[in-house]
């Protein structure tokens, strides 16, 4: 192991190191002032506590402080550009902060008497509006909390309807390009997962998904476009094969930014689609959420929405609350309260702003900026998949042969030259796969100066020089860590140390 | 538009550079009949200013609980949160970084996971925690599952005094699942027998504390009754502030804890996005749904976080994942994590404290309304009052009067009898001595 910083204080200038809150405890400190507790009864029963719970004191200033100095450890969209292919990291404006920060939004309790959240209904039903129109599906369930939570939301809401006809199906088809949350869904929802094969094209294998198709199916899950960052050119017929066995053709619609304003999901065949509100209508991801997955849904699955809903009548807005108040058919509830209401006033924010013009012409820079990508940089990487991509391009390890250095190698490289790295080795499809994700709101200059790295990285790596790959990063506020000791032996918090 | 950088010319130059005629070429794998022709049927792009007109006149619309009296509960709490909190997770860096996959790059997010993880263990008295769930309902539901793949066991009893939303949610996840959920009818009149539900096929019992209602109890006699017949004890948390004053679930012996933290640092926003917190024993780690960041060193041999255990995680497990949870609260838990660092254990303890006091002296004041009785006895900062009349009628009536006096028990229970006079009151550090003189005036005039 090499020294730390040959510093004193083990700061790097800038980079300045921070300890933990529990290290920097003082006993009896505190940056929040407040009175005095009014003496009285204690209605507590038997239960009071007793004790320290252990949380350290610090003052205003050091608080800030600790948090300021851990933000600047961390890259971010706002910082530089950040491609990676199926996450969408795209700008993240702050108008949208400001509108979800208006008193009147973010300060509204979940239960007041609906007179006086008309408003807080209003703006769910115009983003479930904008929503349904953009996808061209008549019916969307607001409340899940995420996109993972969605794809549940959805496959339970294909079961109620199997159900409902009396028709108990088991199985659930996911290509093997699939995000790993499809098939936990599935099992999630009591299905067995059978996965589905790619064909040489990096689409879905027709021939074997119509000899997996039979009466025993309930779904076949698709993202499209694909994971691949390809469309799935035959979507009509898989849509056709799909429901001729009486199945429903669920889509993961992680990767909606690609056609938004341009292609309605409905259009293609698709019953039962969640939209990740914080990929295609840019809610910040907040280091890992909170993200938020409504799903849209075909006519003949919208009576089995969950509840709460919102319902538009003469009289204003109500919310259905309950099954036991609904006319429709919902399955249940799926999350506390109304779905991620924060997150609906940002998207809705960021549609209006756009508008139905601005949404298309996002897609259209999408694909342009993915296939510039692809096109610059297809003969110094490996393409498994010719063609026009879509939002995302996709490039395989094959460039990296003999050279000692590995995909994970090369992105580390990116790290020290400013750029968050691509994902890396998915889709499982392809052998080490690079899948780059430049999204519209990168301007060319970015774009070029990215290609110029790449191009200039992949010049490293064949002429030899392995070993600075395997030491990258050198420049970051910390170097490659030890993830299989972290998970050997798990720490996961912090103790005071032995005396 | 704004957001969009690229010009007409630079389209044409990437274009040329692609070998594509046009950017419908880029289009030509989607089926000609399934591509617009033109725009959907939808309002054009607007200005910065349009925008924040029309989303300021849609706000206006509401009466939010933040600008009045506001008395309201039931697992969304008004609580003060310091100006830092607010200002420090708006930066960039926090605010529009993604999942810490580099970690690297990630460290400020990693270390305060770190440091959120031990906070939700210390306050939950539990060993571990992981790094959030969506909010407290969906992380109740987990820990049902949780507790069926520890014990291999298909029955779970939850406690009619548990949250309506919580046992809904729980329901929902576990009905496609072969559980079955035993669930006694609530009842606000006397406590619970869980302890006879519990047999041989019974993966978990779930209780809350407080309880919806309000009430405190202790567990441990119950966490006993579980562990001699081989089940878990859950305990719910929906007011986390609850635990600067009680006792916490780990020290009643609980399994896993599931609670709702919008409590600290965030706002009510309609009741979403808000943090779900889970904790439990350390044995039971590798079974707990979500992320979790670990402690390591990097080649330099200096301190530094991971996300680790990952092969419990769909990504790499896919159908046989404990959990199919992905993104994650990232940001209410940094906004979590700061208030609470603020506060500290004094504050913590402080706050608690005046929660409690303010209730108390409420419930006091009210409890001498004639025909207005304080249902329970004992409870942390939210109570039972039974009215002389339905409640929704007269929250209804001093809503009006821009007061809100707290939620109706029969809107959270709409097909339970004999709720229809229940309200629910909560009490935080908030709510001032005029608030407190406006609803005891307005119940007075209303209930008469």
């Amino acid at each position: 192991m090499s020294a730390p910083a040959p510093t004193i204080t083990g700061n790097r200038g800038l980079q300045l190191e921070e300890p933990l809150i529990f290290e920097q405890d003082s006993p009896g400190k505190t940056a929040v002032d407040l009175p005095q507790p009014a003496q009285g009864r204690d209605r507590l029963g038997s239960l009071g506590r007793e004790g320290r719970i252990g949380l350290p004191g610090l003052s205003e200033p050091e608080v800030v402080r600790h948090y300021l100095r851990l933000s600047q450890k961390n890259y971010s969209i706002d910082a530089g550009m950040y491609p990676l292919g199926s996450c969408t990291m795209k700008h993240n404006p702050r108008l949208n902060e400001k509108m979800a920060r208006l008193p009147g939004f973010a300060g509204v309790h979940p239960l007041q008497p609906i007179s006086t959240v008309q408003g807080a209904l209003e703006l769910i039903g115009a983003t479930g509006h904008w929503l349904s129109v953009l996808t061209g599906m008549p019916a969307v369930a607001m409340s899940p909390a995420a996109g993972a939570h969605g794809e549940l939301t959805g496959l339970m809401v294909i079961r109620a309807a199997l159900e409902d006809r009396g028709d108990a199906r088991k199985r659930v088809l996911v290509p093997e390009s699939a995000h790993g949350t499809n098939p936990a869904s599935a099992a999630a929802c009591g299905y067995t997962v059978e996965s589905i094969p790619a064909n040489a094209r990096g689409r879905v294998d027709l021939a074997a998904l119509k000899a997996a198709l039979g009466p025993d199916v309930a779904a076949f899950m698709l993202t499209n476009p694909n994971t691949c960052g390809l469309f799935e050119s035959d979507i009509i017929e898989i849509a056709d094969a799909v429901h001729a066995a009486g199945a429903f053709f669920y889509c993961d619609g992680a990767n909606f930014n690609a056609i938004v304003g341009r292609v309605r999901p409905a259009d293609l065949g698709i019953d039962c689609m969640h939209i990740n509100l914080h990929k295609t209508f840019s809610t910040p991801h907040g280091g890992g959420g909170p993200g938020s997955g409504p799903v849209v849904l075909s006519a003949a699955l919208a009576p089995f929405a969950p509840v709460p809903y919102v319902v538009k009548d003469g009289k204003g807005f109500r919310l259905v609350e309950s099954v036991a108040e609904s006319e429709a058919k919902p399955f249940g509830r799926i999350k506390g309260f109304h779905g991620q209401f924060g997150m609906f006033v940002r998207a809705l924010a960021y549609m209006m702003s756009l508008g139905s013009d601005g949404l298309r012409q996002v897609a259209e820079d999408a694909v342009l900026s993915a296939n510039y990508l692809m096109a610059s940089l297809k003969d110094t990487l490996s393409v498994p998949f010719e063609g026009p991509c879509m939002h995302e391009a996709l490039f395989d390890d094959r460039f990296l042969k003999d050279t000692g250095v590995s995909t994970l190698d090369f992105a580390k490289a990116m790290i020290d030259e400013g750029f968050h790295p691509m994902t890396m080795y998915f889709p499982l499809v392809v052998h080490g796969a690079l899948l780059m994700e430049p999204t519209e709101t990168e301007s060319k200059a970015t774009l070029d100066t990215f290609i110029a790295t790449v191009r200039g990285l992949a010049e490293r790596a064949k002429g030899g020089d392995a070993e600075y790959f395997h030491a990258a990063p050198r420049l970051t506020p910390r170097r490659r860590l030890d993830e299989t000791a972290a998970a050997r032996n798990p720490i996961l918090r912090w103790s005071p140390p032995a005396i | 538009m704004r957001y969009l950088p690229l010009t007409g010319d630079e389209r044409r130059q990437m274009l040329a550079t692609i070998g594509a005629t046009s950017v419908d070429d880029l289009f030509r794998d989607v089926p000609a009949a399934a591509r617009l022709k033109g725009a959907v049927d939808l309002p054009p792009t607007s200005g910065e200013m349009e925008v924040e007109r029309a989303l300021s006149a849609m706000a206006a619309r509401n009466l939010p609980a933040v600008a009045a009296p506001s008395f309201l509960g039931a697992g969304a709490y008004r609580h003060f949160v310091p100006a830092a909190v607010d200002h420090l997770i708006q930066r960039g860096e926090f605010l529009t970084a993604y999942t810490p996959y580099q970690p690297e790059i990630s460290q400020g997010t990693l270390q305060y996971l770190f440091e959120f993880q031990t906070q939700v263990a210390l306050l939950t008295g539990c060993e571990v925690a992981n790094a959030s769930m969506y909010d407290g309902a969906t992380a109740c539901a987990e820990a049902v599952m949780m507790a069926g793949r520890i014990t291999k066991r298909t029955k779970a009893v939850m406690s009619g005094a548990l949250h309506p939303h919580y046992r809904a949610v729980a329901a929902t996840y576990t009905r496609f699942l072969g559980i079955t959920l035993e669930t006694p009818e609530p009842d606000w009149t006397k406590p619970e027998d869980l302890a006879g539900l519990i047999d041989g096929e019974t993966a978990c019992v779930v209780v809350q504390n407080p309880d919806f209602f309000g009430r405190l109890a202790d567990r441990k006699a119950l966490a006993d009754a579980c562990h001699a017949a081989g089940a878990l004890l859950i305990v719910v948390v929906t007011e986390v502030v609850s635990l600067g004053a009680i006792r916490s679930p780990g020290a009643m012996d609980a399994d896993i804890v599931a609670a709702e933290g919008q409590s600290l640092g965030n706002a009510l926003n309609f009741g979403g996005p808000t943090v779900g917190l889970m904790a439990t024993r350390q044995k039971f780690v590798r079974q707990l749904p979500g992320r979790l960041v670990g402690q390591t060193a990097d080649v330099d041999g200096r301190r530094g976080f991971v996300l680790t255990l990952s092969t419990r995680e769909q990504h790499i497990r896919r159908d046989k994942a404990t959990s199919n949870i992905c993104t994650n609260s990232g940001l209410c838990a940094l906004a979590f994590t700061i208030h609470l660092t603020l506060l500290g254990e004094e504050g913590f303890k402080r706050m608690a404290a005046i929660n409690h006091a303010n209730a108390v002296k409420l419930a006091e004041r009210l409890a001498g309304l004639p025909g207005v009785e304080v249902v329970n006895d004992s409870f942390f900062n939210e109570f039972t009052l039974r009215l002389p009349k339905p409640a929704v009628g007269v929250v209804e009536a001093l809503a009006a009067k821009g007061v809100f006096a707290g939620v109706p028990v029969k809107r959270l229970l709409p097909t339970v009898a004999g709720t229809e006079n229940l309200l629910l009151v909560a009490v935080t550090e908030t709510n001032a001595e005029d608030d407190m003189d406006r609803l005891t005036d307005g119940l007075k005039e209303t209930t008469r």
